[in-house]
C-alpha cells in the first residue's frame, strides 16, 4: 500500500485536532488589545460575549444544520438568571454563571424536543415562535423582568473577591475572554469527537444517519441543549459586565443580529462565528453615529452581497483564496 | 347585541386584511418553496405608494389602490428576476438571509424618505364614519374592506379553479418537477405568480393604512403575522389561509378585547402549538 492508504475514522479526528499555527495566533491576537487599544476593552468583552453566543449558534446550524431565528431566548433567559440572582442580593459572577448555564439548559433542553421533530419552513418558524413567546413572556412578567425598562440594580462581586469589575473593562475584557477560550476548547473537542461527526452527518442528511442507526432525534437534543446551555452562559456574561439586563437580550433583533454575525464570518467553521462577531461589532462601533435605521441598511446589503457572492462567509472566502494560491504556486 | 359580535366584527374584517396580505406567500411558497421573508417589504411599498400619491398627488384614494398593486407587482418582479430566481435551489437559510437583507434595506429606505412616524391616509367622505346595526356600530371602512377581500377571494379562487393559468399553477404546486415535464413553463409561471401575489399584498398594505397605520417597521411587523398565517393555513392553499387568516384575525382582536394583558403571547403559543401538532397547517396536504 502506498500513502494513499485510507485512514481510519479515530485518525482523521485526530488529524484534525492538532492546532494549527494559525489557531495559536489567534488566540495570542486576543490578548492584543490589553496594550494596544486599552480604551476599548469594553467594547472587546462585548465582541468575545457576542462570539461566545455566535460559537452556540454554530454549533446546531453550522455543524447540525438546525436553523434557528429564536436563538436570542436562551441568551435571555442566561441574562435575566444571572441578573435576578444578582438583584436579590447574590453578585457572584462565577456560581451566577453556573446557574444561567443551568436555566438556560433547562429551557433549553425542554424545547429541544420539539426542535428534534421538525425541519425546514417548520422549524424556522416554531424557534421564532419560542423566541417571541419568551419575548411577551418577559415583558408581560414586569413584576419579574422589570418589563419595558429593563431589570435595574445588579451588582456583580470581584471575581474571586479580588478582582473588581473596573470602569475601563480590564477585569470585564479578561473574564469573557476566559470564558470564550474555555467554552471554546470544549466547543473544539466536541465536534472533533465521534459525537461531532454524527452531528455533521446529520446535517448532511438527516434520514441516511437515522437509516444507517444513529439516534438522530437524541444527538440533536444532545447538541441543542448544549448550544443553549453556551447561549445562556454568554447572555449572564453581558449582564454581569454591563449590569443591566433588558428585553433587547432575548428580542428577535438579537436572533437575527448574531446569525448575521455568523454568516458573515462562515457557519460549520469553529472560528466564523468569533470573526463574524469581531467584523460586525467593530463595524458597528465605528458607524455608531449613524442612525440605526441607516446601520441595517448596509447590514442589508451585506446580508445579499456575502449569499450571492461569499456563500461561505469571510472564513470561507479566505480558504478558497488559500487553496487557489496553493494551486497556482 | 352583545360586545362579541362587535369583537367578530373587527377580528373579521382584521382577518380579511391579513388575508389579503398573506395569501401571494402562501401560493408562491407553495409552488417553489422559496421563502420570501421581504412579502410585507411589498406591502409597505403599496401602503407608501399610497400615501404619496394621496397626499402629495391628490389622487382620489380609490385610484390609487391599482397604483399599489402594480407597484408592488412591477418591484417584486424586477427582484424575482434579478436576486430570488438564483435561489430556488439553495438552502431555506439562504433564502432567509437574502430576503431579510432586502427586509433591512426596505426598511432602511422607508425610514430614509418618510422618516419613523406613522403616515395618515385622507379617505374620501363616504368610507369615513360607521353605520348602526342592531345596536352595533360597524365601521363603514371595515365593512368595505370585508367585501373588497371577499371579491378578491372570490376572483381568485374562480381564476385558480377554473382557468388555464390556474390549473397550470395548481399543477405546480403539487407537483412541480411532473408540471414541468408536461411542458408546462414553471419559471414562467412562477413570474407571474409571484408578481401576482406581491401585488396583492401592496393591495393588503395600501388597505391597511386606515386600519393598523403604516410605518417603516410594517415590514417585520406584519411579516410574523403573515408567516403565521401561512404556516397554520399550510403552504399553497387558498382556502387553508382564508381559514387561517380568519382564525388568526379573531383570535387577535378577540385576544387584545378580553384579556390585553397577554394579548401577542397567546398568539404566538398558538402558533406553536398548531405547527407541533400539525407541521404543513392545518389544511396542509404535504409532508
Amino acid at each position: 500500500m502506498t500513502s494513499a492508504t485510507i485512514a481510519g475514522p479515530h485518525e482523521v479526528l485526530r488529524a484534525q485536532t492538532r492546532w494549527h499555527w494559525s489557531e495559536i495566533a489567534f488566540w495570542l491576537a486576543t490578548l492584543l488589545p490589553f496594550v494596544l487599544t486599552p480604551t476599548y476593552l469594553v467594547l472587546g468583552s462585548q465582541i468575545a460575549i457576542t462570539a461566545l453566543f455566535a460559537l452556540s449558534l454554530d454549533l446546531i446550524l453550522g455543524f447540525s444544520g438546525i436553523v434557528s431565528l429564536g436563538h436570542a431566548a436562551y441568551f435571555g433567559v442566561g441574562a435575566y438568571t444571572a441578573g435576578l440572582l444578582s438583584t436579590w442580593g447574590w453578585g457572584e459572577p462565577l456560581t451566577g454563571l453556573a446557574a444561567a448555564a443551568l436555566a438556560a439548559g433547562l429551557f433549553g433542553y425542554l424545547t429541544s424536543f420539539i426542535i428534534a421533530r421538525f425541519r425546514h419552513l417548520a422549524l424556522i418558524m416554531i424557534t421564532l415562535g419560542i423566541g417571541l413567546v419568551l419575548q411577551e413572556a418577559a415583558n408581560s412578567a414586569s413584576w419579574l423582568t422589570g418589563g419595558f425598562d429593563g431589570l435595574q440594580g445588579i451588582h456583580t462581586w470581584p471575581i474571586f473577591g479580588a478582582l473588581r469589575f473596573d470602569l475601563y473593562g480590564y477585569t470585564a475584557y479578561g473574564y469573557a475572554l476566559a470564558g470564550l477560550f474555555v467554552i471554546f476548547l470544549v466547543a473544539r473537542r466536541l465536534i472533533h469527537s465521534p459525537f461531532g461527526l454524527a452531528l455533521r452527518g446529520i446535517r448532511e442528511n438527516n434520514q441516511r444517519m437515522a437509516a444507517i442507526g444513529a439516534p438522530t432525534r437524541a444527538h440533536i437534543r444532545t447538541i441543542y441543549t448544549i448550544a443553549a446551555i453556551i447561549a445562556g452562559i454568554a447572555g449572564a456574561m453581558l449582564a454581569q459586565t454591563t449590569e443591566t439586563v433588558s428585553l433587547e437580550a432575548l428580542g428577535f433583533q438579537r436572533s437575527a443580529d448574531v446569525l448575521v454575525m455568523l454568516i458573515l464570518g462562515g457557519t460549520g467553521r469553529l472560528y466564523g462565528g468569533l470573526i463574524g462577531a469581531a467584523v460586525y461589532m467593530v463595524a458597528r462601533d465605528q458607524f455608531s453615529g449613524l442612525n440605526p435605521q441607516y446601520w441595517y441598511f448596509w447590514i442589508g446589503v451585506l446580508l445579499i452581497a456575502v449569499v450571492m457572492l461569499l456563500p461561505n462567509g469571510i472564513l470561507g472566502g479566505l480558504s478558497l483564496l488559500a487553496r487557489r494560491a496553493k494551486a497556482m504556486s | 347585541m352583545p360586545p362579541v359580535f362587535g369583537v367578530l366584527f373587527d377580528g373579521l374584517a382584521y382577518g380579511m386584511l391579513l388575508f389579503l396580505l398573506s395569501v401571494g406567500l402562501s401560493v408562491t411558497l407553495g409552488m417553489m418553496n422559496f421563502v420570501n421573508l421581504a412579502h410585507c417589504s411589498f406591502a409597505m411599498l403599496g401602503g407608501y405608494v399610497t400615501v404619496t400619491l394621496t397626499n402629495d398627488f391628490g389622487w382620489p384614494f380609490f385610484a390609487t389602490l391599482p397604483a399599489a398593486f402594480v407597484a408592488a407587482a412591477a418591484a417584486s418582479a424586477v427582484l424575482e428576476q434579478v436576486f430570488f430566481r438564483r435561489f430556488y435551489n439553495a438552502g431555506e437559510l439562504d433564502q432567509c438571509l437574502l430576503t431579510i437583507g432586502i427586509v433591512f434595506i426596505s426598511i432602511a429606505a422607508a425610514a430614509y424618505i418618510y422618516g419613523t412616524i406613522n403616515q395618515p391616509v385622507q379617505l374620501p367622505a363616504y368610507l369615513q364614519g360607521s353605520i348602526a346595526f342592531q345596536g352595533l356600530t360597524l365601521s363603514i371602512y371595515r365593512l368595505f374592506l370585508i367585501g373588497i377581500a371577499l371579491l378578491i377571494t372570490i376572483a381568485l379562487v374562480a381564476m385558480l379553479e377554473a382557468t388555464r393559468f390556474g390549473a397550470q399553477v395548481r399543477a405546480a404546486v403539487n407537483n412541480q418537477r411532473m408540471a414541468r415535464g408536461l411542458g408546462i413553463n414553471v419559471d414562467a409561471l412562477f413570474a407571474l405568480t409571484f408578481a401576482l401575489g406581491s401585488g396583492l399584498a401592496g393591495l393588503g398594505g395600501a388597505l391597511a393604512i386606515q386600519l393598523v397605520g403604516l410605518d417603516p417597521s410594517f415590514a417585520f411587523t406584519y411579516l410574523i403575522y403573515v408567516l403565521i398565517v401561512v404556516s397554520v393555513g399550510g403552504l399553497g392553499s387558498i382556502s387553508g389561509s382564508f381559514a387561517a387568516a380568519m382564525l388568526l384575525g379573531v383570535s387577535d382582536v378577540a385576544g387584545k378585547y378580553y384579556v390585553p394583558a397577554i394579548g401577542a403571547f397567546l398568539i404566538y403559543l398558538v402558533m406553536v402549538v398548531l405547527l407541533m401538532w400539525r407541521p404543513t397547517g392545518i389544511f396542509g396536504r404535504r409532508a
